[in-house]
């Protein structure tokens, strides 16, 4: 169904719209708010500013103060009384302007959201996400270019979701908030304007599967996050050189879907991993050992990873493109695996 | 009236007494693991709060937490179970000594993290005010707490949001190791609520009826007025920091300074100037009955099974 939205070749006659990321994330919120009466927004600019990236649009005047909660800079403070919250019964969402300033918060993440559940033994749950922009924009400089995603994924008792496509974005934000886990929600600034088809009527998208986007034959390319449409871009190049690659989108981190990804690596026996994250004790490496160990026979050349080199992010154009995972770098890796 | 309130407040601080002296005797003898932090002389601090609130109200504290949790009602079974990693213990031995919970009374633990449960329980707090309940959250937080980011923006937002929450530090005088004069630039420890700006109050720990009336203030502009307010309760712990601590940082005289005003001996004395002394001592013995009890029931009690290590993860 998602890969049929993405390429827009939905044989459905009904006429499907195209909308924008923030709306696909304000649909997905206010639908669920108005489900759902212990559904709040807190976070800063989430309300008389409409969102630092207008994913809140509207919501304030809808919903009004008692619903849409516009908090100080304090993220540990708003993420604490969000996860409170959540312990007593609401079911928060708490918007990081950025996923960097969420570094503030991080305690009452993992050592709060994330260990309730099996220090109570399962008498108190902490239904809350945390949704926001992660990774690199264009020349934000080092301290507000974080990709965390990984970083989350590492945590137990969290779920890790980081979708690309505006339908993935509104099913999944839709089930992360209906979810009785904490869920770490993951969006991207460079993003929030791309459209995509998002149908009128509600949908879910299960946590926990992931999605081809493209399917190929000669190398399976896993991403998550924004860097599916540098892959998909990038998949449409090898074609024109000769070399057919299947996509898989990830889309959520924790819990992983090893069934799709291995289905996919044991029919084209090669793998690439792009991801933006350093190498080093990363989301990718964890992937690589995986598929390594688990299906070793099904592979015809070690897994490739494409990653984010092992710097600071620079502020200069001419430095960021050379960190950040780039399509030539996945050409030369794919052909590596492929020869 | 007066005679039964007396009996129950003393019979709760006993319980607090017994139950962590015989928790230290087993943590001597290696059957409780991990940290063990007592509440051993703050008795009146806990017991004299959680007995002016309501039912529909949370609980929340730091990781010297078996003192609330058994004022706030808690089992001494499960209690004693959970230091010893029990599967009948009331975090069924996921939680450990720093970590007892108790959901049906509301007490939503004991956290490790200094000072870090100070902004969840504004979000409890929150979470009445959001469902028109007239509840409201009490947190328990030491003195090495107030110098840390979180308990400030807890604060900061339970004055910004009007929150009905109570606050409540209790200053043992001790950071760990650590005196107050090195980590506080005032004795007064409640003036830091004037910055937000919120109401706050003094109270002399080791006087139980001088706790009671302050948390019931604090709980009643909390239920009316959704305000919340900064306690300072200023007490004294007569153990080390943990079990691993022999705390050579302080004085013998300072502590029976302390210990000379006990509020274990104070309302005893009490009970037996009213001519109580039959009712102490059946309470006394009630008590240790209960506690030997709870501590046979955690000795007895199974282990939680291996392959039960990876549940409650996820729901």
């Amino acid at each position: 169904m998602s890969n049929a939205m993405l390429n827009n070749s939905d044989t459905n006659t009904e006429a499907v719209r195209e909308i924008q990321i923030r709306d696909a994330l304000q649909e997905a919120m206010t639908e669920e708010m108005l489900r759902d009466g212990r559904v709040f927004l807190v976070g800063e600019e989430v309300g008389g500013y409409n969102g630092a990236y207008k994913c809140s649009k509207g919501m304030l005047d809808q919903f009004g103060a008692k619903r849409v909660i516009d908090a100080p800079i304090a993220e540990n403070g708003f993420a604490a009384i969000g996860i409170g919250a959540a312990m007593a019964g609401l079911r928060p969402i708490v918007e990081f302007m950025t996923f960097n300033f969420s570094l503030c918060a991080i305690d009452q993440i993992l050592n709060t959201a994330a260990k309730s559940r099996l220090m109570s033994a399962g008498a108190i749950s902490c239904p809350i996400v945390f949704r926001g922009a992660g990774g690199a924009a264009f020349q934000l400089g080092a301290q507000h270019a974080n990709s965390f995603d990984g970083f989350y994924a590492y945590t137990p008792g969290l779920i890790v979701v980081a979708p690309a496509t505006p339908y993935d974005m509104k099913g999944l934000l839709k089930s992360s908030i209906r979810n009785d886990n904490p869920v770490v929600f993951f969006e991207s600034e460079l993003t929030y304007g791309k459209r995509g088809p998002v149908p009128e009527g509600e949908y879910l998208i299960p946590i926990g599967k992931a999605d081809i986007k493209r399917e190929g034959a000669d190398v399976t390319l896993v991403t998550w996050s924004k860097n599916l449409f540098l892959v998909l871009d990038t998949a449409e190049e090898l074609a024109q050189q000769g070399i057919s690659a299947e996509v898989v989108d990830l889309r959520t981190l924790r819990p992983l879907d090893k069934e799709t990804l291995f289905n996919s690596v044991a029919k084209t026996h090669r793998c690439v991993i792009v991801q933006e994250q350093h190498e080093v004790a990363s989301y990718g490496a964890y992937l690589s050992h995986l598929i390594s160990t688990e299906i070793f026979d099904e592979l015809d050349a070690p897994v490739g990873l494409v990653s984010t080199l092992e710097a600071p992010m620079p502020y200069s154009k001419a430095l960021e493109v050379v960190l950040l995972p780039g399509k030539d770098r996945i050409i030369e890796k794919v052909k590596a695996v492929c020869s | 009236m007066e005679q039964e309130l007396l009996s129950d407040l003393y019979k709760q601080m006993l319980r607090i007494r017994r139950f962590e002296e015989e928790a230290a005797r087993l943590y001597t003898e290696k059957k409780i693991g991990g940290f063990l932090h007592l509440y051993i002389g703050q008795e009146a601090v806990a017991v004299g709060a959680l007995s002016v609130l309501q039912k529909n109200d949370y609980v929340m504290t730091a990781y010297r937490c078996h003192g609330h949790y058994l004022a706030r009602g808690g089992s001494a079974r499960a209690g004693m179970a959970e230091l010893l990693g029990k599967e009948t213990g009331c975090a069924k031995g996921r939680g450990g000594s720093m970590h007892f919970f108790d959901i049906e009374n509301r007490f939503m633990g004991g956290w490790g993290i200094v000072g870090a449960q100070v902004p969840v329980a504004a979000g409890l707090a929150f979470a009445e005010k959001y469902k028109g309940s007239d509840g409201v959250a009490i947190v328990f937080l030491g003195d090495g707490a107030i110098n840390i980011g979180s308990f400030h923006e807890g604060l900061s937002l339970s004055a910004l949001w009007n929150l009905p929450v109570i606050f409540v530090i209790e200053n043992n005088q001790f950071a760990m190791g650590t005196p107050l004069e090195k980590t506080a630039p005032t004795e007064d420890l409640s003036i830091r609520a004037l910055a937000y700006p919120m109401a706050r109050e003094t109270v002399d720990g080791h006087d139980i009826f001088a706790v009671r009336e302050t948390i019931f203030a604090a709980a009643k502009r909390a239920r009316e007025q959704h305000l919340p307010t900064l306690v300072e309760a200023k007490t004294y712990r007569y153990r080390g920091h943990s079990m691993a601590d022999p705390a050579k940082y302080r004085t013998a005289q300072d502590v029976e300074a302390w210990k000379a005003r006990d509020p274990i001996k104070v309302v005893g004395e009490t009970m037996e100037s009213l001519g109580m002394k039959g009712l102490r001592e059946q309470i006394e013995q009630d008590v240790e009955l209960e506690i030997q009890d709870a501590v046979r029931f955690a000795e007895e009690s199974p282990f939680p099974a291996p392959e039960t290590a990876l549940d409650y993860t996820y729901v």
